[in-house]
């Protein structure tokens, strides 16, 4: 992992100090509401439907168990018990008090972590494939470029009012785990024929009320020059980005407007005047933040494998959990393992302080301290010894994190919705407990395969709902809550906007729309599809057909 | 017109309030001032927009509600949530959340 | 209002001429972008300092071929949240080479401007609430800085790798 050296160090202190001299003036007055609101934005503090909410950032989603258990402290001491996994890879508590945000904020700067930019019209906290450096499949470790661009983006003087906000995800794996082509720029690293190490560059893709899959701007961006490619795609934006209509003003639209064509042109062209200044990091700066990301010294145990097999074949419920929610490693012996937090009839991403301590336990004992968080509302222990996984499960039972759902209906993404969001149109989280207790039995959810359903609350999709095989979108119909259905939807390599099924259902009847689906797919699908191909191979009629009938 | 109550948020603690005729704000909307014509409705104003300069509190609006057997409910679902809570966290709600109970 | 150039708080030495009203022959005089169009070959000549005030999004290219001759530029914000003029600024700086007074006028408030300097401006219309001699403060209250930008401050990058430089809070201006 990334160590802060005293620079890194200083500049979250400091930051603490200023935002509580911001805080101050705003409580004198000094600051009126509106001078205020940018400055706790681009630290993270909004003012929510009940409340205030601090999102913090877990940059490219890794964390170590020293600083979950800050997170766990902070939630006990200053918040109510529990926090929120979002799918920006950030956490979110509910009920800090704005005279107690200053030293949360300390707080988290005593373990390295901070809140800059989780919000606001600036570079967003950058995100990244979960499995980055465990994966085996991978070209790179994408943290090691997700950790230059944190630092490169913090406090950018020039990127800081951008038209709205922007977000950067990366991954080093062809398997996308970190929708890349959803972002306002994804990277995806890959090698050129001659074996060089560099970037596909998609820009302009995003969800919200416009969504689009973004396209690739560049196939291969050298990656010594990752850093001017930013800075001259975010000065065209900067520059030309709409500034008189918030709902056309992020880049997608401006691609769009402008065509990947010519956008790509001026980008080009920007890049040429800046692609051999000081903006891209010397090798000497980059070698020493990838030495961070070494594996860390595994000792595999000759027979490890040899016992799992034992201990799977001895316990059932053991080896469903290992089907579902572990993944292969790439070392042997090894294995990474993904903590569900979607219990069944559970807040999908929440997680008790006792819940979060419980993990930060477990990282110590088994997985080198590292603990890893998706954007799909999981964590994840990146480095488990295939013999550890048996002692693992069972201390997972007991905190409720055992449930073996992974991919499947029940693992949905959630938006907090009307419950906690001032923009959100209708509640999602009640939806999701409904939608998982009605497909409570475990054999039946694994019979249906993988299902990725996502939830929003509104348009803003922070539920992903366009990226859902099934997505659910609530929209307010005079004051009543209905949900819209689309179908088809993928966040992953395979990336596609799902297509809106029909006319929206209200609350008490989206459950059963969404079995409907389900028995649908069933009836139709031949073997090994998932709903996703039957969807893709069959389109949209049979499933219309069986939710409002044919006329 | 309908009847309003005024809603805002807590600035030092972000918590929901409503304004009260002693001029004091409260996280009860059961014992929030109920205006029911525009004279009134205005003086809630005047005076919450006071209680903004006063670094009081953030975000005003109005809220409409419905008094039925003198208990004070919002028409809307969402200020209904905002009056009582996360529906989905009952542990949370204002009638059941003791502060520092869990700490 | 206070203007504050190279983080003091000093006396504006500078004239604004509305579009209507003669410049005079002498002191600085800032005319605005339409103006300086316009009367360009009469502006040009005058023997005393000239300042153009571009408009909310103007690019630098407006007065690239003007660099030589201008004293001064002003960058508007029509608000804080507007941050088009910190391109504009850095391109000035960095690319067109403009080395007069670069100055930040209109929505101008204390907590943007450490990041208004970066992008190489040197002097503000502060329109601020705080106190103009307190917002000097802003410019110290970040000591790092991750990028190379207008204000040639070494980055962290520059630093780790020259450890001969010790960090400090950075003094550029
Ligand atoms: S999708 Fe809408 S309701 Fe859900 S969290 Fe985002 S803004 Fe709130």
């Amino acid at each position: 992992m990334y160590m802060y050296d005293e620079i890194d160090q200083s500049l979250v202190d400091e930051r603490v100090i200023q935002f509580r001299d911001q805080v101050n003036r705003r409580m004198t007055g000094e600051l009126s509401e509106d001078e205020f609101k940018p400055l706790r934005l681009m630290n993270g503090v909004y003012l929510q439907l009940h409340a205030y909410m601090l999102r913090v950032a877990i940059p490219y989603g890794t964390l170590s168990s020293e600083q979950m258990r800050k997170l766990a402290w902070i939630a006990k001491k200053y918040d109510r018990n529990y926090g929120h996994f979002t799918t920006r890879q950030n956490l979110q508590f509910n009920w800090p008090k704005l005279e107690d945000l200053p030293d949360i904020l300390a707080e988290l700067a005593s373990v390295q972590m901070h809140a800059l930019q989780t919000s606001g019209n600036c570079i967003r906290n950058v995100t990244a494939d979960q499995f980055a450096g465990v994966a085996a499949d991978e070209v790179v470790d994408p943290r090691i470029y997700a950790e230059i661009i944190r630092q490169w983006s913090t406090l950018h003087p020039e990127f800081t009012y951008l038209p709205r906000k922007f977000k950067i995800a990366v991954t080093g794996s062809e398997i996308d785990r970190a929708a890349v082509r959803f972002h306002d720029i994804g990277l995806i690293a890959k090698r050129n024929g001659a074996g060089e190490l560099g970037f596909e560059v998609i820009i302009g893709g995003g969800l919200g009320r416009t969504p689009f899959v973004g396209p690739t701007i560049r196939d291969f961006l050298p990656e010594r020059h990752l850093l001017s490619y930013l800075e001259a795609a975010l000065r065209v934006y900067n520059q030309l980005g709409r500034r008189d209509n918030m709902y056309k003003a992020r880049i997608k639209i401006q691609v769009h407007e402008t065509g990947a064509e010519t956008f790509t042109e001026m980008v080009e062209a920007e890049w040429a005047q800046i692609r051999d200044t000081a903006v891209d990091l010397a090798a000497g700066e980059k070698q020493r933040i990838a030495d961070f990301f070494r594996p860390p010294r595994y000792r595999a145990s000759a027979d490890a494998e040899a016992q799992l097999r034992l201990q799977l074949r001895d316990d059932r419920n053991f080896a469903r959990w290992v089907e579902t929610n572990v993944a292969p490693h790439k070392v042997t012996g090894y294995r990474i393992a993904n903590i569900s937090l979607k219990p069944i009839g559970g807040i999908p991403g929440d997680a008790s302080s006792e819940q979060m301590d419980a993990v930060a336990a477990l990282a110590d004992r088994f997985s080198f301290s590292e603990i890893r968080v998706t954007h799909e509302q999981n964590l994840v222990l990146p480095h488990v010894r295939a013999d550890d996984l048996y002692a693992l499960w069972q201390t997972l039972k007991s905190y409720d994190l055992d449930t073996p759902n992974l991919g499947e209906i029940s693992d949905m993404i959630a938006c907090p919705g009307m419950d906690y969001c001032a923009l959100a149109n209708a509640r999602s989280i009640p939806v999701a407990q409904q939608i998982s207790e009605r497909f409570a039995d475990l054999d039946r959810q694994h019979n249906i395969g993988e299902l990725k359903l996502k939830i929003s609350g509104c348009i803003n999709a922070c539920g992903h709902h366009h990226a859902g095989h099934i997505g659910i979108l609530g929209v307010d119909r005079k004051g009543e809550e209905y949900y819209q259905i689309t179908l088809g939807g993928s966040g992953a390599e395979d990336a596609s906007v799902g297509d809106i099924v029909g006319p929206a259902f209200p609350y008490d009847k989206v459950v059963d729309a969404v079995e409907t689906l389900v028995d649908t797919y069933l009836d139709i699908r031949t073997d090994g599809e998932r709903f996703l191909d039957t969807y893709r191979r069959v389109g949209k009629t049979p499933f219309k057909e069986a939710l409002y009938g044919t006329d | 017109m309908s009847q309003q109550v005024l809603s805002a948020n807590r600035l030092n603690d972000g918590l929901v309030v409503y304004l009260v005729a002693d001029d004091t704000w409260s996280e009860d909307i059961e014992v929030s001032e109920v205006a029911g014509d525009e004279g009134s409705v205005n003086a809630l104003l005047t005076r919450a927009t006071q209680a903004v300069s006063d670094q009081k509190i953030v975000d005003l609006y109005l809220i409409e509600v419905a008094v039925v057997g003198g208990e004070i409910r919002p028409t809307k679902y969402r200020e209904f949530i905002r009056a009582t809570g996360p529906s989905v966290r009952a542990d949370l709600s204002k009638q059941n959340y003791v502060p520092g109970a869990d700490a | 209002m206070a203007l504050i150039k190279n983080r003091e708080i000093t006396e504006d030495h500078w004239v604004r001429i509305d579009d209507e009203s003669a410049v005079p022959a002498e002191g600085g005089a800032i005319v605005s972008i339409a103006r300086w169009r316009k009367d360009r070959a009469v502006l040009a000549g005058r023997n005393a300092p000239i300042g153009v005030e571009l408009e909310s999004g103007d690019g630098p290219e407006v007065v690239a071929d003007d660099i030589v001759r201008l004293d001064l530029i002003a960058v508007p914000f029509a608000t804080f949240r507007d941050g088009r003029g910190y391109s504009t600024a850095r391109l000035l700086r960095e690319r067109y080479g403009f080395t007069g007074e670069l100055r930040a006028v209109g929505n101008v408030l204390r907590d943007q401007l450490p990041l208004m300097e970066r992008c190489g401006f040197d002097s503000f219309e502060y329109a601020g609430r705080t106190d103009a001699a307190k917002a000097l403060k802003a410019f110290r209250d970040i000591s790092a800085v991750y990028q190379t930008a207008a204000d040639r401050r070494a980055s962290a990058a520059a630093l780790r790798n020259h450890p001969s430089k010790a960090f400090s809070n950075g003094t550029c201006g």
